[in-house]
């Protein structure tokens, strides 16, 4: 079926030259939707020249109104993921319970404050709020952080981005889900892909345990498995697979309301809803599929733990597993074409890759829909292993989410 | 957590090891006469396998010797170790 | 008021030992040996808790770990208090104090339980459809969410308890005492095997050990005198360690357990001082068996959560163990003969059974005729569909069932009662079994999940493997044990029993009511309140997992991990998707099998030995000395010798200047020295570094640098050549653990054909450096008998020396840019020579620096350090360092990567000089560089990668990578700060004496 959509930038343009508060783009967004279209396509631009963000909230939150949302050029991709996460429940009517209540980075040495504070500059050029802070200051942001100066490896600041936060990630598969469904998108459970057929250099369908779908553009997001999907149509990816543990601690009323990071002492801690401690472990050093790790790196983490929360010492793990995330040698993830003709590859975040959801996956989209990357994309290209023009995010994103 | 079988001192806890990723992997002899794209083949490009796979383990809190390892990576089952240089005792 | 429901001396309680407790600030007694769940029960308390989201009234439930409801904070507003403890599995001791969770501001009266009034608004997945509209709002409903979160409250204290880890290596392991571990762990102790027997209860026996009635016997003994015996027996064998209150927690691959031996947590607060609490256990077992159990099954009907329901086994465990009666109007309610054990447990006491309802219509079994001797009414038939009473059960309505069990026919019957006992069965506890990567198989008789497919050398026996019957235990063990261990004969291959149990079971997932489903309270998971219902619901919204209908629901995410509903979810699942049992798989059990605490997990590795401190052979005089230390890696270095009031700054403008002024003396002894030797030991090094070394004369120095494979800088160092086949290679302090590994690497696996061996002697020398210009005149009055002339000694030199008797070895090189000496010498001397050293500058002032002047020093001569002024995108054509990359070398490492088509770029970033306009501003290291700021978006060029201001040349001096920063000499630029733009200038990176005339002044 063929769909319609319309692009209403300039309902905007006209209000802005006018300067007054019409045409207004939101009401042209449900015109448009009541006429029959089935999407309306916006472009905030950088100068907002016409739609501005508070059009492009309001839009996004039209219910069952599909909206083709471009953004221009530059704030980094987690930006417009953090953006899009604000508006995601609205826009996919599925509380993803997203609680924006900050994430700090810690830092422990000389050479982790000059890193932090490289990437905290960076990020307040580009718009995203960020700051950094004294001891004293994580102290009083976080409390129970034990910032004493005579511990191990004492706290000598951190980094505090106060739009980030932590969502729940079930909600969010369920949410994409439903709205992707409500949009038309066949979803099939329990199906999983045995091949990939190809005709030369160009894919032509997938075989799966419930048979086959001809196509000719395969999106592979598959996570630890990409490497799978990869050799299915025999192409080799920069990429291994290892493990990546996870704990969470019995339920206990509110006692930390932030997300703590430290890469130093790799340990990373937040409290779910629930109340659940939620820590997140480091990777194991082997390739592996198994969905464990060893006991060694759940216990290093713990260690790590308490060496900075003494007061959870009590506390009890309650569920500890595995899963396994698909690591880039420069640790930086793929959002890339392939050299065979219609694979695509959204891979190799590594152990960051939930956070910047949103904001990846219309990216991806991007690129598949016009077999080339979008601007903010382009240097996450496959090509890069091969030119050498390599990303350094190693110190962004070591330690677990 | 794996017990590992060195080639050299015997069985000894996984925590003595380190990985070191795909086995037989050789560095070109004549890097030069590599176009850049069969240069990255070698150096970043991994077959990263669910299922059986040859790697390389060092014991490096041991006699720090370099070994390969057989292993199947949906399970962690060792199937093998030999001594680098030699010969995979299974296909 | 308080009842006494003490019947008669049980088992497990010295009734002469009386103790005291509190629970909710009210004091109780307790007999020692009583758990809070016993004692409370014999005083009557049900009521403990109030559950997650509905905030109904709980109570006792079970009589072990997996207790979904009786579940309390201990020791509430101390450094011992502890949250979710389970009731059941805390003994009492003299002055415990317990208090209920959850309930606000009281469990017996809870503000919070209006929720249950509004639970038709509920459902599972409730947060996710609702409080989302308007988008601000959540905020304020997340403040609400998460404040009604949780159960107990964290600790805020640290934690003033010691906690160990032992390793254990043993031939089998076994896991859990009653008669089937009991009887594995004598055969195998008996046949060789060093063998571990550990069980989580303070006793062995486990369930047999009460099972006194004639309907149970072995060899004419009732099963729990001939256990007692067995036990008494086991208990001398050498070959067999026994270990209580031990539970094992996780059971890893390759048959790795962890296990947690509780020493402290029964005794009385004043007695733990200085003990270990808990002893986390690594054991290696070469074999495991499991003979952990089985979990007794709820039954999932209306309102079946009321405090006063209990498992029937659990009241015959209180009756029989603790001589506790549960109520005084007890009704039990059954599918199957486990109740009837408990009835003839109740009735040899003397506590009273009001009725029996059975689901099963026609039962020929022993048990049932002997309760029914007993004059007590059973309704065959017949099931439970509803339940009354608020704080604690009241009464319930009884109907019949259909003949195919789907629906409920008849008239309503009511009975009334204080204390429900339910049996649905018995579920194998096979957690252990499937955390190690066993397979399961479903059995359709009983509907049961039972081990299959073993993925480790191991056995599992017992009810755990679904033998739940004594005569299936006693014939089935024996023959296994032979078979695992290998052995002809067991002690147990002639042993007359009498077992009475009928197997006859009617499984019943969900039970018919006579509501229609949207009406009832069928809980499957107690603790978070998810029902029957919501399971239907999950499934209705297109969830075919199973572990997306567990998230949704959150059936078995609860503390006690779904150990009683788990199974009823699945059932209702398969029944509602007409799905097979088996075919479904289950949820994955996780571990630990019970919540380990954190404290245990981590044992000794806490505060001071959280990790290793390296520490140089001069560290003692740094402190004596008043330095400030700095980590490097696991490194403590001097980081700055502050005199009197000085802050950092003004240590470090001091120190620098007298470095370069007159002598300067620094601890250099952190830095990785490898030791080369092999008659390839020049062909080794020109593969590893950038330059060529096949023509350094022996007795010469030379800097090198390391690329990896990728063609980035790695690592650096100065390499000097020792003699003919021998060179000692110093590395970055951070980074000599890993050039060590690389180079061994490629030694033992690309070049094996070198004759190259590696050693490091990291700590085998002290490393001391001198510079400055007097450093000569110190020098020499330390070394007398060494000729010093620049003629022999001249820059990039060594020679060996003596100090006293004492070896040492003496380089000429310069990490500051002065004329500068490094003495290396025996890590046990270290100390002594620094401080001839020291006597020696006494008239030079000579200064001590620690790494932060040395920074600066070497800034100011643009010397890079590897980590800060690179990072794993530099090469070393970015770093302004062509003239160390050797063209004439046909490879080395990462030589291939520096002609890839973006390495060669001529914008790439560039490492460069940057001054300020004013030469005051000192630069934040970190901070971006642009060229334009009004550019939109706005494009960093770079960062400043190290910054400083020079006492010597008396100005602020940066270094910073900057794009296409190479050919921008002289260009202005911003550095854009929060609050104000920096106006800088691109310079050359070296910034003093680059002629080197200082170096060889």
């Amino acid at each position: 079926m063929i769909r319609l959509g319309v692009n209403i930038d300039h309902v905007a343009t006209l209000r802005n030259a006018r300067g007054e508060l019409h045409p207004n783009p939101v009401k042209a967004a449900k015109y448009v939707k009541k006429a029959g279209a089935h999407s309306v396509t916006i472009h905030l631009r950088e100068d907002r020249r016409h739609i501005n963000d508070f059009d492009a909230k309001k839009i996004c939150s039209i219910k069952k109104l599909l909206v083709n949302l471009e953004i221009s050029t530059n704030p980094k991709i987690v930006n417009i993921a953090l953006k899009i996460w604000e508006g995601l429940s609205q826009e996919l009517n599925y509380n993803v319970m997203f609680s924006q209540r900050g994430v700090m980075n810690l830092a422990h040495n000389l050479q982790d404050v000059r890193d932090l504070k490289r990437r905290t500059h960076a990020n307040r050029l580009n718009g995203i709020d960020a700051v950094y802070l004294n001891t004293e200051q994580v102290k009083k942001f976080c409390p129970i952080i034990n910032t004493s100066q005579d511990i191990r490896y004492p706290v000598l600041g951190g980094t505090l981005q106060r739009r980030a936060g932590t969502a729940r990630h079930d909600a969010v598969a369920w949410g994409y889900a439903r709205g992707a469904d409500e949009m038309g998108v066949d979803i099939i459970q329990n199906c999983e892909v045995k091949g990939i057929k190809r005709n030369g250099d160009t894919v032509e369908g997938i075989e799966t345990t419930k048979g086959f779908i001809k196509t000719n553009k395969i999106g592979v997001v598959a996570a630890g498995h990409s490497s799978v999907i990869a050799n299915m149509a025999g192409l080799r990816l920069p990429l291994e697979s290892k493990p990546l543990q996870a704990l969470v601690s019995e339920p206990v009323k509110p006692v930390i309301d932030t997300v703590v990071m430290s890469n130093a002492v790799h340990a990373y801690v937040s409290q779910s809803d629930k109340g659940e401690l939620v820590i997140g472990a480091g990777t194991d050093d082997y390739i592996s599929y198994s969905q464990k790790g060893s006991h060694d790196i759940v216990e290093g983490t713990l260690n790590a733990i308490l060496e900075l929360y003494p007061i959870f010492s009590r506390m009890r793990m309650l569920r500890q597993w595995g899963g396994i995330v698909d690591i880039c040698p420069d640790a930086s993830p793929i959002i890339s074409k392939t050299s065979i003709k219609g694979l695509y590859f959204n891979c190799g975040w590594g152990t960051g890759g939930f956070k910047a959801t949103p904001g990846s996956g219309d990216l991806f989209a991007h690129t598949i829909a016009n077999d080339e990357p979008h601007k903010l994309n382009a240097a996450f290209n496959i090509n890069r292993f091969v030119s050498g023009d390599l990303v350094d995010e190693h110190g962004a994103a070591a330690v677990a989410h | 957590m794996f017990v590992i079988n060195c080639p050299f001192c015997g069985e000894r806890e996984q925590s003595e090891f380190k990985a070191g990723g795909e086995a037989h992997i050789v560095r070109p002899k004549q890097p030069t006469e590599l176009s850049d794209d069969e240069w990255a083949e070698y150096l970043f490009m991994r077959k990263n396998i669910k299922g059986v796979q040859f790697e390389r383990w060092n014991h490096a809190h041991g006699c720090r010797k370099w070994f390969n390892m057989v292993r199947d990576t949906s399970n962690d089952e060792i199937k093998a170790v030999y001594k680098m240089g030699e010969k995979p005792p299974i296909e | 008021m308080t009842k006494n429901l003490r019947v008669k001396t049980g088992k497990a309680i010295d009734e002469t030992y009386r103790i005291s407790f509190k629970f909710n600030g009210k004091t109780y007694y307790g007999f020692k040996g009583d758990t809070l769940s016993s004692a409370l029960l014999a005083n009557n308390v049900h009521l403990v808790g109030r559950s997650f989201k509905y905030h109904r009234p709980r109570g006792i439930m079970t009589a072990g770990s997996e207790e979904p409801n009786a579940i309390v904070q201990l020791h509430d507003n101390s450094s011992r208090t502890e949250p979710n403890v389970r009731a059941t599995e805390v003994e009492i001791y003299e002055g415990l104090e317990a208090s209920s969770q959850n309930c606000w501001p009281s469990v017996k009266f809870d503000v919070g339980g209006i929720n249950n009034f509004l639970s038709p608004l509920l459902p599972a997945g409730f947060y996710y459809k609702t409080f989302m509209w308007p988008a601000s709002f959540w905020e304020k409903y997340e403040y609400f969410i998460r404040k009604s979160a949780g159960l107990g409250k964290s600790p805020t204290e640290p934690d003033p308890d010691i906690y160990e880890h032992r390793y254990i290596h043993c031939d089998v392991l076994v896991i859990g005492s009653g008669i089937s571990g009991v009887m594995a762990a004598k055969t195998a102790a008996k046949n060789g095997f060093k063998t571990l027997l550990v069980d989580e209860k303070p006793n062995l026996g486990g369930s047999t050990i009460y099972q006194n009635s004639d309907y149970f016997k072995i060899n004419n003994q009732n099963s729990n005198s001939w256990l007692e015996k067995e036990i008494n027996e086991i208990k001398k064998l050498k070959n067999l360690e026994i270990k209580t209150r031990t539970s094992v927690a996780a059971y890893h691959g390759y048959n790795f357990l962890l296990a947690r031996e509780n020493f402290t947590d029964h005794l009385p607060i004043e007695q733990r001082k200085d003990k270990t609490r808990h002893k986390l256990l690594k054991i290696r077992a070469k074999k495991v068996i499991s003979a952990t159990g089985s979990i007794e099954r709820p039954m999932v009907f209306d309102n079946n959560d009321r405090p006063g329901i209990l498992l029937s086994s659990a009241i015959k465990r209180y009756a029989d163990f603790f001589g506790v009666a549960c109520g005084e109007k007890n009704v039990l309610f059954t599918n199957n003969d486990s109740a009837y054990e408990t009835a003839i447990s109740l009735i040899q006491k003397g506590i009273n059974i009001e009725a029996i309802i059975d689901n099963r219509e026609e039962v020929d079994s022993k048990l049932v005729y002997e309760v029914e001797k007993n004059n007590i009414k059973i309704f065959k038939g017949y099931t439970v569909t509803n339940t009354f009473g608020y704080k604690k059960i009241s009464g319930i309505s009884i109907k019949q069932l259909s003949k195919d069990g789907q629906k409920v026919v008849g008239s309503r019957i009511n009975l009334s009662c204080d204390c429900l006992g339910v049996s649905g069965g018995w579920t194998p506890a096979v957690h252990l079994f499937t955390q190690s990567g066993g397979k399961l198989k479903f059995r359709d008789e009983d509907q049961v999940f039972i081990p299959s497919i073993y993925p480790s050398d191991q056995l599992s026996i017992g009810s755990c493997n679904g033998d739940f019957t004594l005569d299936e235990i006693l014939i089935n063990t024996p023959k296994s044990l032979k078979e695992f261990l290998n052995i002809k004969n067991t002690e147990y291959e002639s042993l007359e029993v009498i077992s009475s149990t009928n197997k006859s079971k009617r499984n019943i997932w969900l039970l018919p009511s006579d509501k229609v489903l949207g009406k009832t309270k069928s809980f499957v998971d107690y603790q978070n309140d998810a029902t029957a219902k919501d399971i239907k619901l999950a499934l209705r919204e297109g969830f075919r997992s199973i572990e997306h209908v567990k998230r949704y629901t959150t059936t078995g995410m609860g503390t006690d991990q779904g150990k009683l509903g788990n199974m009823h979810a699945l059932g209702i699942i398969s029944e509602t998707a007409g799905a097979k049992m088996g075919e479904l798989g289950t949820t994955t059990f996780r571990p630990p099998y019970t919540p380990l605490t954190f404290g245990t997990i981590v044992g000794r590795n806490v505060g001071e030995y959280f990790d290793i401190f390296r520490k140089t052979p001069i560290h003692s005089w740094h402190e004596k000395n008043k330095a400030e230390f700095e980590n490097v890696g696991q490194w403590k270095r001097a980081w700055y010798y502050p005199k009197e009031n000085e802050n950092m700054h003004q240590a470090v403008q001091r120190e620098s200047k007298a470095a370069r002024e007159s002598a300067g003396i620094l601890d250099a002894s952190t830095l990785g020295k490898i030791d080369i030797q092999g008659t390839d030991a020049s062909e080794f090094l020109n593969r590893v570094y950038t330059n060529a070394w096949s023509k350094l004369a022996i007795g010469k120095c030379r800097y090198g640098l390391m690329l990896n494979e990728d063609g980035m800088v790695y690592d650096d160092g100065v390499t000097t050549r020792l003699g003919e086949n021998h060179y000692i290679m110093t590395t970055t302090t951070g980074g000599a653990a890993n050039v060590m590994g690389k180079l061994e690497d490629y030694l033992q696996t690309e070049w094996p054909e070198l004759d190259v061996y590696l050693t490091s002697v990291t700590d085998h020398f002290a490393t001391i450096s001198v510079c400055g210009p007097n450093s000569k005149k110190i020098v020499s009055e330390v070394i007398s008998d060494l000729d010093f002339s620049d003629e022999s000694f001249p820059h990039m030199s060594f020679k060996n020396a003596k100090i006293g008797k004492i070896n040492c070895r003496v380089m000429r090189i310069s990490f500051t840019g002065e004329h500068s000496y490094e003495i290396n010498i025996q890590a046990n001397y270290g100390k002594s020579v620094w401080e001839k050293c020291m006597e020696a500058g006494k008239d030079y002032n000579i200064t001590p620096y620690g790494t932060e002047t040395m920074h600066l020093l070497r800034a100011e001569k643009g010397f890079i350090i590897v980590g800060q002024d690179t990072d794993a995108t530099m090469t070393p054509i970015d770093l302004q360092m062509d003239w160390i990359v050797s063209k004439k070398k046909y490879d080395f490492i990462g030589k291939r990567s520096l002609y890839r088509s973006d390495t060669i770029r001529e914008d790439r970033k560039q490492l460069v000089g940057l001054l300020t306009e004013d030469p005051n501003e000192v630069l934040e290291e970190g901070a971006q560089i642009v060229a334009d700021v009004k550019k939109s978006p706005i494009e960093m060029l770079g960062h400043i990668t190290s910054s400083y201001f020079s006492p010597n040349l008396k100005k602020s001096i940066a270094l910073g990578v900057v794009r296409g920063g190479k050919n921008m000499i002289g260009q202005k630029l911003i550095i854009p700060m929060e609050k104000k733009n920096i106006n800088v200038t691109v310079a050359d990176p070296v910034f003093l004496d680059k002629e080197n005339k200082r170096l060889n002044a």
